[in-house]
């Protein structure tokens, strides 16, 4: 099954901002209501805009979101101190984002991994920088992997995320994410891989089509789980036509329970 | 002078073999170099910068322009003096400490030299103090931050306090720039300014140096 990471709960963004700043719960309990609805199998939740602030929004929006939805969230920080007081707040086991094999940020992660039942977003990040082509970002796979497995994960909690550059810098960037989630998806056989998929499309006009059509060809290498937008239907609907065309939707049920919901239209 | 219609057409297309066609063209009519860097082709980038900005010209299609520019200075670099080449400002680039991305300062970049900047390039992950050493180094006129997440515009904030800290405040005009970064957060830990993408990055250089002249 597809992992759809629903993105919308990051205090980057000026509307969610603005409802944390003012403690407005119905706001944020109706948006993760609609990201359940329209197909999210996991809430981000980032607190980390307000500096100084993204202890206590946390804890706040941490309440919040599970009022509005039974889905596991996933806790997007990088400070391990704020994802230990997260930890224990959580109802259902949650996703962790993200670990790298940056040094100061694997060192400070793999403590806090270390004996916790947790899923895993790990960013094929070193400190020599950003992949620069596909053998780096299945090394830094394999690598995170090792480290993972040593303290007792199992590769169906680990999410690889290749690192997707945009296209608009450098022509070959989808054909290296797409050989790079094949190549993990077959060395590494268990894990998944996800990642920001809109990250394809930046510095191009009409952004949405192209990342509907990337998701549709990431699919079709291995691609499991994206962090995305579950509100836009139309990038939605392209993900369970997919599914259905991968054989992951037996007598294409949710496909046409899609297109019976009007969520699915030609 | 001459008229660089044609030469800031052609630039806007990207066909790097048509302009470097016709900057040898000028120089057979007897077109002196430096005019054909300055009023031809910085003139011209600086059309692709604001197409950028506003939004008409997208990333591949000013990257295209830039290559082109490029090819084309190459010519002109043998026939270029010392002055001729002392350009629009010296600016140290880099990506702040503790963050590892560098897409959008490459792009800073490519639009500084273009414009006709001197850009020394430190990449990525740069520690305050590096930055300082090379803003005294190089005696330059501006120094560029870029910052890609929340989680090290504090390290942008550090670094400003540590340019103050070594006295040279005064000599250096501060950018900065990156998605999370806006001009309220510019203004908080006193930078110069703020430019939203490489287009407008150029032109913010250029008028911060005017203002200080």
């Amino acid at each position: 099954m597809f992992t759809v990471i629903g993105e919308r709960i990051n205090t980057t963004l000026k509307k969610v901002q603005a409802a944390v700043i003012a403690r407005d719960a119905d706001y944020i309990r109706e948006d993760v209501r609609k990201q359940q609805a329209g197909g999210a199998t996991y809430i981000d939740v980032n607190a980390g805009a307000r500096i100084g602030h993204e202890e206590e929004d946390m804890r706040w929006l941490l309440e919040v979101v599970q009022e509005g939805t039974d889905l596991p969230l996933c806790l997007d920080s990088p400070d391990p101190a704020i994802l230990e007081m997260a930890y224990p707040m959580v109802n259902k086991i949650p996703m962790v984002n993200s670990i790298s094999l940056e040094k100061d940020r694997f060192d400070a992660m793999m403590p806090f991994l270390d004996g916790k039942e947790c899923k895993i977003i790990a960013l094929c990040m070193d400190d020599s920088g950003m992949p620069k082509s596909v053998a780096d970002i299945v090394d830094r796979a394999a690598r995170l992997v090792g480290e993972l497995e040593k303290i007792g994960m199992k590769r169906d909690d680990i999410f690889i995320d290749p690192l997707i550059q945009p296209m608009s810098v450098d022509a070959n960037n989808g054909n290296v994410a797409m050989e790079a989630v094949q190549t993990i998806m077959t060395d590494l056989a268990g894990v998944h891989t996800t990642g920001g998929l809109s990250n394809i499309s930046y510095g191009l006009p009409q952004r949405k089509i192209i990342n509907r059509n990337f998701l549709a060809l990431m699919m079709a290498h291995g691609f499991d789980s994206a962090i995305m937008d579950p509100l836009d239907s139309e990038i939605m609907a392209v993900l369970n036509t997919c599914e259905m065309l991968k054989g992951n939707d037996s007598f294409c049920m949710n496909y046409l329970k899609g297109v019976r919901a009007g969520n699915i239209k030609a | 002078m001459s008229d660089y219609k044609e030469l800031l057409e052609i630039l806007l297309t990207g066909d790097g073999e048509k302009l470097e066609t016709l900057v040898k063209a000028a120089l057979d009519n007897g077109a002196p170099a430096n005019e054909i860097l300055n009023q031809g082709l910085i003139a011209s980038m600086d059309v692709v910068g604001a197409r950028m900005e506003s939004g008409e010209m997208f990333i591949p299609e000013v990257l295209m322009s830039a290559q082109a520019m490029g090819g084309a200075v190459e010519i002109l670099k043998p026939l270029l003096s010392e002055e001729d080449s002392a350009v629009a400002g010296k600016v140290v680039l880099g990506t702040v400490k503790g963050d590892l991305h560098d897409i959008g300062k490459n792009l800073v970049s490519m639009m500084l030299e273009s414009a006709g900047f001197d850009v020394i390039e430190m990449g990525v992950d740069v520690a305050p103090e590096k930055f300082v050493e090379a803003i005294k180094e190089n005696d330059a006129d501006i120094v560029a931050l870029s910052a890609l997440l929340t989680t090290t515009m504090p390290m942008m904030a550090q670094t400003v306090k540590t340019i103050e800290a070594s006295g040279i405040r005064d000599k250096v005009k501060i950018l900065v720039g990156g998605a999370p970064v806006n001009q309220t957060f510019a203004d908080e830990i006193g930078a110069d300014g703020y430019a939203p993408d490489a287009g407008s990055a150029s032109k913010l250089a250029k008028t911060l140096l005017k203002k200080s002249a």
